[in-house]
This record gives structure tokens, sequence and C-alpha cells, in this order.
């Protein structure tokens, strides 16, 4: 049995009476490369920021290599509205932490729409994710006493770059990239901060066939570099099938199929979501 | 260019700087508007320069720069003057609750220091919430604090709204150019550390700046505690350029004032603050002094010029720099050698230096 790395547990999101993530629960192992899949709005990107403290589910719990970094149950004026279940499940005092917290603890993660930082130079982006790791405080920095630890931070932003093949264009303004270089970028810096868990949200959006042959390559090869575990969403259904060891599909905010990329292809639940069970149920899930 | 090559050149082009002025200095009376300009325009450069620092590099949006400059001053002001002095300055008050006087330069620093503790405290439960509020809070404290330092009951230690006087003051043009360099220095530093290129990615993507683990009230803490600790020094600066001091001075048009230097010179360049202030000053000190003074041609009397009517042009100029030059002089690009070799280089083809 192969060790967990994260386990997402009755996690539900409800944004007033909306509710985006409905009582999913998932688990990934060290080592494995698992797809997040499920139609437009099902709640996938909803579910990365539940795992990385942009959003406190209403309910659930989440742990990182045996740590719970989320835990929550319906307060407040959410215990009226909540429309989930388990809402008795997890009735100690919450545990949350937020974005760069998380981060240091080991799960790095790219935008579906690009955060790159855009005034700044291809080789800034991924030096900034350095500064996680720094041991200098502001004033030993200022006074230029941590010419190490810029000396390393440098040197290992440099090397990631030649990795990627990008060091040739480290000087140029990030948003000046074409596309699918800009994605690649954005995995580069997620690495710099040395994760162990890396959650990519459609990686290969907007990429054509080509290229998005090359992200699965790439993805692989830095899975196997880094020792890295990772959680992807995508659309590009080649790449997932191509990649993954296991997929998670969701619809509404619910697990609706989980397996091996032949298994989900196989799935009728699976199919009815992604082809709608008729013309006016999909116009009314699209609304 | 080689990182230390370029170093060495800027400190070379400073050291001419400094060279000027005091030629300048040698040259001209004391009072004539050059001086004048110069020794304001080196304090407003380094209060824009903190303003920038907040407002153009981290993407912080703050309105207290007056207050945190009247703290500084005050501060300077109440605890260097000389204990002999202080009856007759704290006429009304028998010569005022403080006993000793401190050297001018731990007056300074420790002007810095107490603006730097106000910003703390503002800071700490108004840096969480969005950017938004950063702006009303300080705009409220910068308003506040006149109000408090003018209290009567303060009054045996701020002189209520009395002057304040007989402080230790300097007379070189070299003091506020030297006082400016050496903390606008500091800001560079610090910007170019792995700490400011935090602060950049906060402004240019919060989202993505805290998902690189970059902690955002910690660093948003810093980056407004250092740009008001600035701020308080160029108060002091301030106090001790203009002689006296009255609470009454530093009221919210100061800030526009900086604000407006920040933008025409470029949020995000620290030498496009520099500049703007230098221009800035030279404009409302100096240059525009005419539209304020009546003029005749023969016995033709020049309409609109009038005392108030430099307030005039000066709102049209800030309105033509926010619609047509939002970007301002500089950008947010430097005016050092890289930069100007950079300039060059598009300017006349790809036959210049190669860097
Ligand atoms: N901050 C929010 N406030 C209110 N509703 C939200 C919020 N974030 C997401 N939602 C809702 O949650 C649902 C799921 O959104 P999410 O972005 O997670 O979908 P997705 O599966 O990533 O879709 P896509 O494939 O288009 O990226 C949507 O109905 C969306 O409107
Ligand atoms: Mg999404």
């Amino acid at each position: 049995m192969s060790e967990n790395v994260l386990h997402v547990e009755n996690i539900t999101m409800q944004f007033g009476g909306v509710v985006a993530i409905n009582n999913l629960s998932m688990d990934i192992n060290k080592g494995e490369i698992v797809a997040l899949i499920g139609p437009n709005g099902a709640g996938k990107t909803t579910a990365f920021n539940c795992v990385t403290g942009v959003y406190e589910p209403t309910n659930g719990l989440v742990s990182f290599n045996g740590e719970v970094i989320v835990r929550n149950h319906p307060s407040g004026k959410m215990k009226k509205l909540y429309a989930g279940q388990n809402a008795d499940k997890y009735p100690e005092k919450p545990v949350s932490h937020t974005p760069d917290q998380i981060t240091r603890r080991g799960i790095a993660r790219t935008f579906q729409n690009i955060r790159l930082f855009k005034s700044q130079s291809v080789f800034n982006n991924v030096l900034i994710a350095t500064h996680l790791r720094r041991t200098s405080n502001v004033f030993t920095a200022t006074f230029r006493l941590n010419a190490r630890e810029e000396k390393r931070m440098r040197e290992e932003t440099l090397e990631l770059l030649k990795i990627v093949g990008l060091d040739g264009l480290k000087d140029e303004l990030a948003t000046s990239l074409p596309y699918g270089q800009q994605r690649r970028l954005e995995i580069v810096r997620a690495l710099a901060t040395k994760p162990k868990l890396l959650l990519l949200d459609e990686p290969a959006a907007g990429m054509n066939p080509q290229e998005t042959d090359e992200l699965g390559q790439f993805i692989c090869q830095i899975k196997d570099r880094f020792d890295l575990t990772v959680f992807l969403i995508e659309h590009h259904m080649n790449l997932v099938m191509d990649i993954s060891d296991r997929i998670y599909v969701i619809d509404f905010g619910k697990q609706i199929a989980e397996g091996t990329p032949a298994e989900v292809q196989n799935n009728p639940a699976v199919i009815a979501a992604y082809l709608g069970v008729d013309e006016s149920e999909e116009k009314e899930a699209g609304a | 260019m080689k990182k230390n090559t370029k170093t060495i050149v800027n400190l070379v082009l400073l050291a001419l700087l400094f060279l000027a002025v005091w030629v300048i200095e040698r040259t001209s009376s004391a009072s004539s508007m050059l001086i004048t300009v110069l020794k304001k325009g080196a304090i407003y450069a380094l209060i824009a320069v903190s303003m920038n620092l907040l407002n153009g590099f981290t993407g912080l949006f703050s309105l207290g720069q007056a207050g945190f400059m009247l703290v500084g001053a005050y501060t300077y002001a109440v605890l260097t003057i000389p204990v002999a002095k202080r009856v007759a300055v704290y006429q009304m008050y028998a010569g005022g609750a403080i006993h000793f006087q401190l050297p001018w330069l731990v007056g300074i620093l420790l002007a810095g220091a107490v603006a730097a503790l106000f910003a703390a405290l503002i800071g700490y439960p108004v840096l969480r919430l969005k950017s938004d509020y950063l702006a009303i809070a300080t705009l409220g404290f910068a308003e506040i604090i006149r109000a408090i330092i003018q209290y009567e009951k303060l009054g045996p230690i701020t002189n209520g709204s009395l002057l304040l006087k007989t402080y230790p003051t300097f007379k070189s043009t070299l003091f506020p150019f030297a006082a400016a360099a050496i903390c606008i220095g500091i800001i560079v530093l610090l910007i170019n550390s792995t700490y400011g290129r935090a602060f950049k990615a906060i402004r240019d993507d919060e989202i993505a700046a805290e998902a690189m683990g970059i902690n955002l009230f910690r660093h948003k803490q810093m980056a407004f505690i250092i740009s008001s600790f600035f701020a308080g020094v160029g108060g002091a600066l301030l106090a001790m350029y203009q002689g006296t001091l009255q609470a009454n001075a530093f009221k919210a048009a100061m800030t526009y004032e900086i604000l407006l230097i920040v933008v025409i010179g470029g949020m995000g360049s620290v030498t496009g603050s520099v500049l703007a202030s230098f221009l800035f000053i030279a404009c409302s000190e100096w240059w525009l002094r005419f539209l304020d003074a009546e003029q005749f041609i023969g016995s033709f009397q020049v309409p609109l010029l009038r005392s108030g009517f430099r307030m005039v042009v000066f709102s049209v100029v800030i309105m033509i720099v926010v619609l047509f030059f939002r970007r301002g002089i500089m950008g947010d690009k430097e005016f050092d050698v890289e930069g100007i070799s950079k300039w060059c280089r598009r300017k006349f083809g790809k036959g210049g230096a190669k860097a």
C-alpha cells in the first residue's frame, strides 16, 4: 500500500445557498498522477481552492501527509443554511490555514487563468517563489548580509529554468511569452517552492494537440525528477487518459465516478454527465 | 554591464551630483530660489520615494503621508529643543513637560521610529482587510493626529496650536541631500532585495503571491511600517528646513501633493519620484509663483493672475496627468546607467554598447 499524501473527506463548500461542492471525498497517494475532471462549473477549481486555503469549506476535513490542514463544520449563519450532509461529523475546533502556510507545507499550485507576476521578468517570477525558504530577515536582506542565500536562490532559479528550457528567455517579461510557455513558467514557479504535491488547474487550456502532448511528457518528467505527486484538473481527455493513474469525476460538486482511465471511460454516469442525458437537462445544467 | 561596474558608475554619478550641489551652494546666495528648491526638493524626494514604496511597489494605497510626516516632525522638534529655550517656546505651558534635549541624529531616528509605531498600530487591524480600507484608515489617522497634536491638554508636550521653534536646523544644502540620499539608498536596497521582490509580487498579483508562500499580512505590514518610518524622517527634515513647526501646515493637501509627485514621476520608479519632486517644488516655489501675483503690462492688468491662481493651474495639471500621462515621466523604469544605456540602444538601433 503506498502512503497517502492528500486526504479529502466529506468536503462541502457552500456559497450562500449555492452548494458548489457536495460531500466530496478523495485520496491521493505518493507518486500518483490523479486527474479531477467534470463539466464546466462542476466545482473542480473550488475543490482546489478548498485544499489550498483560498476558501474555507463549510464542512469537512483535508489532511496532507497525515496532518489536518483544514477542518470545519457549519457554524454561524451557515448553520441554518447548510444543505449538505455530515453536519455533525467534525465537531472539533475548526482548523484553517492561509494559502501561504499551506504552500510552505508542500502544496504548490497553478491557476486556471494564468497568474504570473506581470511586471516581472521570467527569471524574477521564479525567483520570487524561492522567497518562502529564506532565512534572512528584512534587515539582513536590505543590507546584503544574506549574499549566500541570495546566490543560492538565483542558482536554484536558473537551474529550474534550464530544466524546462526557458533559460534563454529569462530576461523577457513573463507576460510577453507565448501562451503555452506562460503555462510552463507557472508550473516552474510552483516547483520553485519545492512542493511535494503539485496541483495543476487546467495546465493544457488553450494549447494545441502537439503542445498538449509535450506538456504531458513534461508533467511526467518533472514528477519523476522532483519526486512529486500530481493532482490535475483538465479538459483535454487525451492528456488525462494518457498520464493519469486514477481519475475522479465530479458533476454539480458531487463525485460521480472514480477509477483508472479505462474504468472511467466506460462508466455510463460519466458519459451521461458529459453528453447530457437529454437536451433540456443539459440546458438547465449550463444555466 | 556587470553588476559591480553598474554600482560604481551610479555612485560616481551620485558623487558628481553632490559636487554640483556644493558648487551651486558656494556660488549663489543663501536666499536664492535655486537653493530653496534644492533643499525642499531633496526632502520631498525622500518622502515621495517612501510613499512610492507603498503605493507603487507594494500596491497598497495609503493617504496618510502627511500624518506620518507630522508625527515625525513633532517627535523631532519636541525632543530636540534646547532645555534653556523651552521656557520661551512653551510660554503658555510653563516651559512644557519635557526637560531634556536629545541630539539631532537621535531625534531624527526617533521621528522615524514613532511614525513607524503608529503605522504598526494602524496596520495591524486594517491590513488584514481589503486594500481599500488602508486609504480610508490612513486618511482618517492623518486628520485625527493633527487635531490631537493641537489639543490644548497636550500643550505641555506639543505646545498646542502654537509654534515649535529653536530646535536644531541645518544650513548647508548638502545636509538634506545627504540625508535623503542615505534614506533613498536604503529603500532602493530594500526594493532590490528578496523582500522587495515579494512586495512587487504582491502588487502584481496578491493571490499568486500568497500561493507562492508569501505571507500577505506580514509583508504589507513591513512595507507600511518602513514607508512610514521614512515619512517620519522626512517630516523631521522638513521641520528642520522650515525652522518653525505648526501642525496646521500638515493638511491632507500635503499628502495629495506627494501623491501627485509619485504619479508624475511614475508609480514604481524611484528616480521618477526624485525627478518629479524637484520639478514639482521648482514649479510650486519658483517657476509658477508669478501666477499668484498681479501682473501689469503697461497699465494693462493681465487677467486671471491673482493669489490662488497657481492652485488652479496645478489642479489642471493633475487632471491632465491623470487623464493622459498615467504612467508618469518614468513609468516603472529607472533613470540610471542601465536604464539610459537601454534607452540609447532602443533609440539609436542595436549599435550601442552591449550590456
Ligand atoms: N466565490 C464564489 N462565490 C459564489 N459562487 C462560486 C464562487 N466560486 C465558485 N462558485 C460557484 O461554484 C461552482 C463551481 O465553480 P468552479 O469554478 O469550481 O467550477 P469548475 O469545475 O472549475 O469549472 P470550469 O471547468 O469552468 O473551470 C460554480 O457554479 C460557481 O459559480
Ligand atoms: Mg475551474
